[in-house]
């Protein structure tokens, strides 16, 4: 067995120490250290986008980022999007557009458009495709993602 | 308390979402158990060899090892569907790369999977068998010698390494041949598919008190868990209980599997809870794929468009274990013929062991396979003929009240209404800005058909003190939508709000049997159970409040929102929860209504058709549908882009519109990744060449139309529940022959071989047509 680190993370507004292996991944200190299983595995290798978290606002795959090296930039995953139980305009309209089917890929589709519209608060449905391109999804063919995705940014699909 | 609004038809939110995007809804890997150990398996190096020994010493002596299991441990109880020839290890010998041999269990992931890479199996190997022609070689080594042994349910006229043989026929076909003015006949091949459900399968095995083992799984069915883990570790089934938490994605991948009995039996030798969660590259190399296929297929018609015969030859790879193997078979030949009117037909189909991957069910069981070949091939005939595709294909249209090919009639059937849907609304479609230099832009369109009944399901509901209910079903919702559906339907059955309904989660301890989440069936069969189980307990409120208003049950009504009251009397009523507690604790017990089914439509009429062999005689309740492709075809470098899709599925009756039109689009882009992108490459020696997302490619936004567009058509089905039929599955099966009709009509290229890649369109740009 390896060596444990021990330090602080920054997440979802809230410092928390933890003290895992130098080579885990965020994605595991979230998920196994800090019981934040929101953020999922889909395949471990940077590909499907299921594990996307912000850093400091920016998406990120959590399977690829070393945990030892996040320092003090903030992490936000999809357990800190709601504020005070109210879902965000994205979670809302994923739920109302019916764009969660298996629910796996969810967490990290919806962290990505977060992080999307901030950049691009109205974008066409090309740009939201283009911005999801990374976040892959096997039940639904993206129509009502890429339909939320624009009602959460104050549009019609 | 909210009011009653009709659910049926309603676009109503999933009810779980909400729990999925703030992430709360716990998946199988989610689950944390006290004193949890992790298991990890240690794989076959050789496609086919002879084990001689095991040496677990160096894994053993491991720190943190709390238990191995080899082959050699096991008593031998194979299991498997029609035919069982597997067990959760393998034993005596290997049959595919990657095959598990043992298994740990340890303290935490990082040690379980460095013990299993410690663990020494010496073997000796033999030569492998990677093809279909390669098995049907009568000089092929046998890669089931103890065959002969095995139990089987029906006998398949299995011999070497076939699995299978069976035939289908109807009418002379031998002798139509010679009433045709034209006839096409071609070869067509298709790959192996992976489910690629986001969630990889797992599970958690528990020993709980009593002597029962208790196992959370990622599955489309615990009451399948729980037979395949009692029949393979010879416990009972009354001493395994099964639970399912939300699943991420299954397509037909997650039905029973080795890693069920792995994990129990390794959570029987510590006496701890034993989780199992397989990696992407364990997950596509050790469950299983869509069939690969070879189809021969011949068709021949009338000058003027009528089609007088067909005859099909099917193989299919089914791999190292017959899985499911004979029944997908089956549905690929009930579907060869396609939903015309065909007289004369003729299917011959086979099913071969490989040293690969076993092949089993993934969404449309068959119907992809066999329907690429055929629709491709109406199109081919329609050429040589010189008739549009849409019209030789409205012309031979079966009509309701028409057979299935073995004799089976077809109350509702709106194939026709769909094609024409589809023609209509491409042709009213915008245009699009006419295709770049090089680019060459073609129309195609396929006919479609499936099944929506089989097998055996129940529904229990059980009217609450305070008038809310509780529906239980065996129904698993794996990202398909059922739970809202049967609260739906439940709801609408009972004028209740959605609200008032509970659907529980599955628990074999509690839940009424299930078959599977399979077979596009849940809607209708299940669906079925939860309206007829509904109607026992609005005669059972009828009756309490006869006694109780001192009426006749005849006067009384059922009115939206919880209330029961005299027919023309609007202020005479009472609330279900009057009537529950009175029944509860006054007279008759707690209201309770229950529904158990099996398939029971009609069976095939062996005056009218040979149907020798087929592992399936009772499933039904056939779905139609038409789907239609525009594509552009770069004529330099290959590629195909798909640009818009119309779907039209006769449903029946939509539950939940939108989760309807979801399945429709998610159904198209499985197909579209089937079509171009998809394929499972094993190289010279056997070996998955490709196990990861980042080898094997599942379309992502950019690789699909912005337009898919779903065309909803209702024809209550007389037998389903309020008219439903399924449409789980029927999405996929027509993409990729529509898109290789628009290939066609856009270049004259004929493709006959999935995936559809850019180097195969060059190489049918350039070669003979």
């Amino acid at each position: 067995m390896s060596e444990r680190l021990e330090y602080e993370l920054d997440v979802n507004g809230e410092t928390l120490p933890v003290r895992a292996r130098p080579e885990a991944t965020l994605l595991e200190v979230l998920r196994d250290e800090l019981a934040l299983t929101g953020t999922k595995r889909g395949c471990n290798q940077g590909v499907c986008g299921a594990c996307t978290v912000l850093l400091d606002g920016e998406a990120v795959r959590g399977c690829l980022t070393l945990a030892a090296n996040v320092g003090t930039r903030a992490v936000t995953t999809i357990e800190g999007l709601a504020t005070n139980g109210a879902l965000s305009p994205v979670q809302r309209a994923m739920v109302e557009s019916g764009a969660i089917q298996c629910g796996f890929c969810t967490p990290g589709m919806i962290v990505t458009l977060e992080s999307f519209l901030r950049a691009n608060p109205k974008p066409t449905a090309e740009e939201v495709r283009e911005g999801i391109s990374g976040n892959l999804c096997r039940c639904s063919g993206y129509v009502k993602i890429v339909e939320a995705a624009l009602i959460a940014a104050g549009g019609k699909p | 308390m909210s009011a009653f609004v009709e659910p049926l038809g309603q676009s109503l939110p999933r009810l779980e979402a909400p729990d999925k995007a703030v992430g709360s809804a716990r998946f199988i890997d989610d689950h944390v158990l006290p004193g949890m150990l992790h298991a990890a398996i240690a794989q076959s190096p050789h496609a086919h060899a002879r084990i001689v020994s095991y040496d677990v010493g160096k894994a053993k002596a491991l720190p943190g090892v709390r238990a191995i299991v080899t082959g050699a441990d096991l008593q031998v109880r194979r299991v498997g569907g029609m035919l069982k020839d597997e067990t959760m290890l393998a034993v005596g010998k290997v049959r595919y790369v990657g095959e598990p041999v043992a298994a740990v269990a340890a303290r935490d992931p990082e040690t379980a999977a460095l013990a299993a890479q410690l663990i020494e199996v010496t073997y000796e190997a033999l030569p492998a068998v990677l093809s279909i022609d390669a098995a049907l070689d009568p000089a092929a080594p046998l890669i089931h010698p103890d065959f002969a042994s095995y139990v089987r349910t029906m006998e398949g006229n299995s011999r070497g390494n076939l699995i299978w043989d069976s035939e289908l026929a109807e009418g002379d076909v031998d002798g139509a041949w010679r009433h045709c003015d034209e006839i096409v006949e071609a070869v067509y091949e298709t790959q192996a598919q992976q489910h690629a459900y986001l969630e990889t399968n797992g599970v958690i095995a528990e020993p709980e008190q009593n002597g029962r083992l208790r196992l959370i799984a990622t599955c489309q069915s615990v009451h399948h868990v729980q037979i395949r883990v009692s029949e393979e570790l010879g416990i009972p089934m009354s001493r395994i209980r099964v639970q399912v938490p939300r699943v991420g994605g299954g397509f037909g991948g997650k039905h029973a599997t080795n890693i069920h009995s792995i994990a129990a039996w390794l959570a029987r030798a510590t006496g701890k809870p034993v989780k199992l969660i397989l990696s992407r590259a364990m997950d596509m190399e050790i469950q299983k794929s869509r069939h690969p296929a070879r189809i021969r297929i011949k068709t021949g018609a009338k000058r003027d468009g009528q089609i007088v015969a067909r005859e099909a030859e099917i193989t299919l790879d089914g791999g190292a274990f017959a899985d499911e193997s004979p029944n997908v078979l089956a549905f690929a030949m009930l579907m060869a013929r396609g939903p015309y009117r065909i007289p004369n037909a003729r299917i011959r189909g086979r099913a071969v062991y490989t040293n690969k991957l076993r092949a089993g069910s993934f969404r449309g069981f068959g119907n992809p396979q066999a329907t690429f070949a055929g629709e491709s091939q109406i199109d081919e005939l329609a050429q040589r003929l010189g008739l549009d595709p849409f019209d030789l294909r409205l012309e031979n249209a079966m009509q309701p009240g028409d057979r299935w090919i073995g004799g089976q009639t077809i109350p509702s059937c709106q194939i026709a209404e769909c094609l024409r849907r589809v023609r209509d609304a491409q042709r009213k479609a915008k245009p699009l800005p006419p295709p770049k230099p090089g680019r060459k832009r073609g129309i195609g369109v396929a006919s479609v058909t499936h099944i929506s009944g089989l097998m055996g399901t129940s529904a229990s509901v059980q009217l609450r003190t305070d008038g809310t209910v509780a529906l239980n079903t065996g129904c698993v919702d794996i990202g398909q939508g059922s739970d809202t559906a049967m609260t739906q339907l439940c709801a609408s059955a009972l004028k209740l709000p959605v609200e008032r309904i509970a659907y529980a989660t599955q628990d074999t301890d509690f839940s009424p049997y299930n078959w599977k989440t399979a077979g596009s069936r849940s809607t209708y069969m299940t669906g079925r159970a939860v309206v007829a189980a509904s109607g026992v307990v609005h005669e059972k409120i009828l009756e309490h409040a006869a006694e109780m208003l001192e009426c006749a049950v005849a006067d009384l009504e059922l009115r939206p929102g919880g209330r029961v009251g005299l027919v023309g009397v609007p202020g005479k009523e009472l609330t279900f929860k009057d009537v529950a507690l009175r029944s509860q604790f006054r007279a008759g017990g707690p209201i309770q209504g229950f529904n158990g089914l099996v398939f029971d439509g009609p069976r095939f009429d062996p005056k009218r058709a040979l149907v020798a062999r087929l592992a399936f005689d009772n499933l039904g309740a056939y779905a139609f549908g038409a789907q239609c492709a525009e594509v552009d075809v770069d004529e330099v470098t290959g590629k195909i882009e798909v640009l818009r899709v119309w779907s039209a599925h006769d449903v029946g009756k939509a539950v939940n519109f939108g989760s309807c039109e979801g399945q429709i689009q998610g159904g198209v882009a499985q197909g579209l990744g089937y079509a171009l992108y998809e394929e499972m490459v094993w190289d010279d020696d056997g070996r998955l060449a490709n196990p990861s997302f980042a080898d094997y490619k599942i379309p992502g936004s950019l690789d699909l139309p912005a337009e898919i567009v779903p065309i909803v058509i209702e024809d209550p089905d007389p037998t389903g529940p309020f008219g439903a039929k399924g449409v789980g599955e029927i999405s996929l099966v027509g993409v990729a022959p529509a898109i290789a009709n628009a290939v066609a009509a856009a270049t004259g290229a004929r493709l006959r071989r999935l995936p559809m890649t850019p180097e195969r369109v060059i190489a049918a740009l350039e070669g003979p047509g």
